[in-house]
C-alpha cells in the first residue's frame, strides 16, 4: 500500500476553483495529475444488511486500496450508518471511487473531507507493552507524553489508551517497540469536517 | 381514513408478491420452478394477467427477460427458484449490468431459520449476486414484500437501468401480511430516501456544451446505449440535433438503430469492427459528443492514442462512467433525453454554428474519401457463402418488415452490426459488455414474447448457438416463431481470427467438431430445419424460413476462412485498423497489445 508516499493534496489554485462552474466539472490540470494522494471521506448510508459489503466488495473488485475504514449507526431513528474511510489514488482515481460510492442504492452522501476544508480525524488504539525495570518506567514515561491512559496494569504489563490522529497513533506504536510491545488494537479513523456545516446539509 | 397505501386485507407473501408484480404492470414473467419458489407459482397458477414463459434453463430466463426489457423499453422480470436457479442467473444478471438493461429477478430462498445452515438448494444469493446487479434484497419481512418490489421496479429503470434481485425465503413468501400500494408520485425523492439519480442536467454544462459545438470545425457525434435507454424520445430527440447541425454521427454496438442508417450523416459504427470512416472521424476530430456511451475499451482502442486533438463532451447519467477511462472537458451529467432537448433549444437560441461552412465541407470532404475506401466492401464470388453476403441478404429481404435482430456472441455479431442496417431503436439485442455466447436464442424468445407480430431473428454462430440450444424447446411451447439464422463455420470464428492475428496460426480448440447436423436438430425440436451452401439458393431459403410460421433454424454453411474486417488490432490506435486479410502482414500485433482481450 501506498500509505507513506501518498501526498496531502494541496489547496486548488485560484483559477482552477473558478473553472469548476458546474457539477460535475473538475479541473483537466487536477484529473491528470499522476502523484497519489491520501483522502478522508465520509460516507453516509441506509443502515441495512449487506450496506458494508457492497462497500468494501466496490473497493475490492475494483482494485482501490482501504487504507482505514470504520461504520457505526449515528442515526437510529433514520437508521443511518457513517462510514469513515481512508483511501490513496491519483485524483482521477479518488473521483471514481467517489463516484462509484455515490452510485451505490444506499448510500446518501459521500463527503471528501480531505477536499472540501479543513477536517479533524481521530483514531483510538488499545496498545499492549510487557516488560520490567527501566523499560517499563520508560513506557510509561511516553505514555505519558502521548496523554494516553492506561486502562489495565499487571506488575509486567500496561495497556494503554492512546487517542488522536493516526500519525500520532503510529508515532506511539513506533516508540513502544522497543519497549516489549506485544499487541495492538486500533479503530480506524473517525472523522469530521471543521466548522458549522453538517455532513447532510 | 387518511391513504396510506396500505389495505387491511390480509394476504400470503406470495399473492403479495403477485399483486406487486400486477401494480407495476408486469404482463410476462420468464421462470422456471423449484421448491423454494412452489407457493408463487401457486398464487400464478390462480391468477390470468400475469403469463409465465417457461424456460429450459435459468440463464435463458435472464436473457429472455433481457430480450423483453430492450425490444420494449419495459422491465423484465425472472423467477428462478434458490440455490442453482439462482447461481445458474448469475451469468444474465452480469450481462443485464453491463448493457444496463433493466430486469427484476426473483429468486426464492430457503426459510430464514435455515439460511446459513447449508440446507438443500441453499446458496448466498445476495452475496453472489451483490457484484453482478445494480441492488439486491433479502426480504426478511412479509410486510416489507410489497414495498421492495415496488422499489425495487424503480430502482431497476431509473437512472443508469440494471438488473434487480430480490430473494425471497420461502417462509416468507408463505406468511400472512398486508399489501402497500406503489408510491402514487414519480418524484424519486418519494420513491427511495437515498437513491436519487439526476436526470435533468445543469443548464451552464449544456451552454459550456452547446458552445463547443457551435466552434468545432471537425465535429463527430459519438452515441450510445444511453441514448436507447433514454426512451423513444431521445432517439427522435438524437435525429433533430444531428439534422440541425449537420454533424456526422457515429454509435457504439449498443445504440445502434437511436439514428438511422439510411441517413447520409450516418458513418456507421466505430470501434474494434468498427468503420473505418467512423474510426477516423474520432481520431482526427476537433470537437467530440458523446451522447450515452462510456469510452469503452472496444471503442477507443489504445487510449494513449484516443482522439488526441478532440475537446471531449459526455453526456452520461451515471456520474462513475464520467472520466472514467477517459478524460473529458465537458461532463453533462443527465438523461439523454432531458440533455438532448435541452442541447437543441441552446442551439436555436444561441444561433447555430459559428464557424464558416467552407470549414464543415472541408470535414466532409475529409470523410467522404475515408467513405471512399468502402471498408466493408467484400467479393461474393464462386460456389461458397461469403458469411457478409448471408447477413446482407438477410437484411435485404426483411427489412421491409418489422423485423428485430438478436445475436450471439463473435465474428457473426459483428458482421450482424455491420451489414444489417437499423433505422430504428429497440430492433438491435446483442450482447455488448459481458459478450455472452448464448444470449441471443433466448432473447429472441423474450423478444418475440413482446411483439408477436414482428419477424425475431437470431444471427447466430454455430458454437454460441449450442450455449442456450434448450431455448428451442421453449420457442416451440409458447409458439414463438423464433428464426435462428446460423452462420455456420465450424470454427469459434472469433477465438480462430485472433489465433490467425496472434498466436501464429495455432488454432487451439477453437474448431467445432463433431457439430449436430442443425437441421435434424431442429427436428427434433419440432421446429423446421433448413439448410443452404449455394450462394444461388440463399434468397430462397431465407424467404422459405420467413413463410414458416414456427421456430426455424437456418444452417448456413459459409466460408471457413474469412475473417471480421475491418479491425483495430490490440494495443492500436483508431487510425492503425486492418482493412483486409492482405493487410495483417503488414501490422503486426506486438509487445502490450498482446495481453489485451
Amino acid at each position: 500500500m501506498g500509505t507513506h508516499m501518498a501526498k496531502t493534496p494541496q489547496k486548488p489554485e485560484p483559477e482552477e476553483q473558478a473553472a469548476n462552474i458546474y457539477e460535475g466539472s473538475i479541473p483537466l490540470a487536477r484529473l491528470k495529475d499522476k502523484d497519489i494522494y491520501r483522502h478522508v471521506m465520509a460516507v453516509l448510508v441506509d443502515n441495512e444488511s449487506g450496506v458494508l459489503a457492497r462497500v468494501v466488495g466496490l473497493f475490492s473488485g475494483r482494485g482501490y486500496n482501504i487504507e482505514s475504514l470504520t461504520v457505526s449507526e449515528v442515526d437510529k431513528e433514520k437508521k443511518l450508518s457513517r462510514i469513515n474511510l481512508v483511501t490513496s489514488g491519483t485524483r482521477q482515481v479518488v473521483e471514481q471511487i467517489k463516484a462509484q460510492l455515490g452510485r451505490l442504492v444506499p448510500v446518501h452522501i459521500v463527503h471528501d473531507l480531505t477536499d472540501e476544508g479543513p477536517s479533524v480525524s481521530r483514531e483510538l488504539a488499545l496498545v499492549k507493552v510487557r516488560g520490567v525495570g527501566e523499560k517499563r518506567v520508560e513506557a510509561l514515561r511516553i505514555g505519558d507524553i502521548f496523554r494516553s491512559n492506561v486502562v489495565d496494569s499487571t506488575t509486567e504489563s500496561f495497556v494503554f489508551e492512546v487517542v488522536g490522529s493516526d500519525q500520532k497513533v503510529d508515532a506511539f506504536i513506533d516508540l513502544m517497540k522497543p519497549l516489549g510491545l506485544v499487541e495492538v488494537s486500533r479503530t480506524g479513523v473517525a472523522a469530521i469536517a471543521r466548522g458549522t456545516k453538517g455532513v447532510q446539509e | 381514513m387518511p391513504d396510506t397505501g396500505i389495505t387491511e386485507e390480509r394476504l400470503n407473501g406470495a399473492a403479495i408478491v403477485l399483486k406487486a408484480l400486477q401494480e407495476q404492470g408486469v404482463d410476462v414473467i420468464f421462470g422456471y420452478p423449484g421448491g423454494s419458489v412452489l407457493p408463487i407459482y401457486d398464487e400464478l397458477f390462480k391468477q390470468n394477467s400475469i403469463r409465465h414463459v417457461l424456460v429450459r434453463h435459468e440463464q435463458g430466463a435472464v436473457h429472455a427477460a433481457e430480450g423483453y426489457a430492450r425490444s420494449t423499453g419495459k422491465v423484465g422480470v425472472v423467477l428462478v427458484t434458490s440455490g442453482p436457479g439462482a447461481t445458474n442467473a448469475v451469468t444474465g444478471l452480469m450481462d443485464a449490468l453491463m448493457d444496463s438493461i433493466p430486469v427484476v429477478c426473483l429468486t426464492g430462498q430457503v426459510p430464514t431459520h435455515l439460511i446459513g445452515n447449508d440446507a438443500f438448494q441453499e446458496a448466498d444469493t445476495t452475496g453472489i449476486t451483490r457484484p453482478c446487479t445494480k441492488h439486491n434484497y433479502l426480504v426478511k419481512d412479509v410486510d416489507q414484500l410489497a414495498r421492495t418490489v415496488h422499489e425495487a421496479f424503480f430502482v431497476a429503470k431509473s437512472g443508469r437501468p440494471g438488473p434487480v434481485v430480490i430473494d425471497l425465503p420461502k417462509d416468507v413468501v408463505m406468511a400472512l401480511g398486508t399489501y402497500t400500494e406503489a408510491p402514487k408520485t414519480s418524484a424519486p425523492s418519494k420513491q427511495h430516501t437515498a437513491y436519487k439519480p439526476r436526470v435533468v442536467p445543469d443548464r451552464a454544462a449544456v451552454e459550456a456544451a452547446v458552445e463547443l459545438m457551435r466552434n468545432s470545425k471537425r465535429p463527430v457525434f459519438y452515441t450510445g446505449g444511453g441514448v436507447i435507454n433514454s426512451g423513444t424520445r431521445a432517439s427522435e430527440l438524437l435525429r433533430e440535433l444531428v439534422k440541425l447541425t449537420g454533424f456526422p454521427i457515429t454509435s457504439t454496438l449498443m445504440g445502434l438503430g437511436a439514428f438511422p442508417a439510411a441517413d447520409e450523416q450516418w458513418l456507421g459504427m466505430l470501434g474494434m469492427h468498427g468503420l473505418y470512416e467512423a474510426n477516423l472521424a474520432m481520431f482526427h476530430c476537433d470537437v467530440m459528443i458523446n451522447i450515452g456511451a462510456r469510452f469503452d475499451d472496444r471503442v477507443t482502442g489504445n487510449l494513449k492514442f484516443f482522439s488526441p486533438n478532440s475537446k471531449k463532451i459526455h453526456v452520461d447519467i451515471d456520474p462513475s462512467s464520467i472520466n472514467k477511462n477517459v478524460i473529458v472537458d465537458i461532463p453533462v451529467l443527465g438523461d439523454c433525453a432531458h440533455v438532448l432537448e435541452e442541447m437543441i433549444k441552446i442551439w436555436k437560441e444561441k444561433g447555430g454554428s459559428k464557424v464558416e461552412a467552407k470549414a464543415h465541407k472541408t470535414w466532409w470532404r475529409q470523410i467522404e474519401e475515408w467513405r471512399a475506401r468502402d471498408c466493408l466492401k467484400f467479393e461474393q464470388k464462386g460456389k461458397i457463402i461469403k458469411p457478409q453476403y448471408a447477413i446482407q441478404r438477410l437484411y435485404e429481404l426483411t427489412k421491409n418488415r418489422k423485423t428485430f435482430i438478436t445475436t450471439e456472441v463473435g465474428q457473426h455479431q459483428m458482421w450482424a452490426a455491420q451489414f444489417y442496417r437499423f433505422e430504428e431503436p429497440n430492433r438491435w439485442l446483442t450482447s455488448g459488455g459481458l459478450g455472452t455466447m448464448g444470449y441471443g436464442l433466448p432473447a429472441a424468445v423474450g423478444a418475440q414474447m413482446a411483439n408477436p407480430d414482428a419477424l425475431v431473428v437470431d444471427i447466430a454462430g454455430e458454437a454460441s448457438i449450442l450455449m442456450n440450444i434448450q431455448e428451442l424447446s421453449t420457442a416451440v411451447q409458447f409458439r414463438l416463431p423464433v428464426k435462428i439464422f446460423i452462420i455456420n463455420n465450424q470454427y469459434m470464428g472469433m477465438v480462430r481470427q485472433w489465433q490467425e492475428l496472434l498466436h501464429g496460426g495455432r488454432y487451439s480448440e477453437s474448431y467445432t467438431d463433431a457439430l449436430p447436423d442443425f437441421v435434424k436438430l431442429a427436428e427434433a425440436y419440432h421446429c423446421a430445419g433448413l439448410r443452404v451452401s449455394d450462394p444461388d439458393k440463399l434468397d430462397d431459403t431465407i424467404k422459405e424460413m420467413m413463410s414458416i410460421n414456427k421456430p426455424v433454424i437456418v444452417d448456413v454453411l459459409v466460408d471457413q476462412k474469412e475473417n471480421c474486417f475491418p479491425m483495430i488490432p490490440s494495443g492500436k490506435a483508431h487510425n492503425e485498423m486492418i482493412l483486409s486479410a492482405e493487410d495483417t502482414t503488414k501490422k503486426v500485433i506486438t509487445g502490450e497489445g498482446l495481453a489485451l482481450v
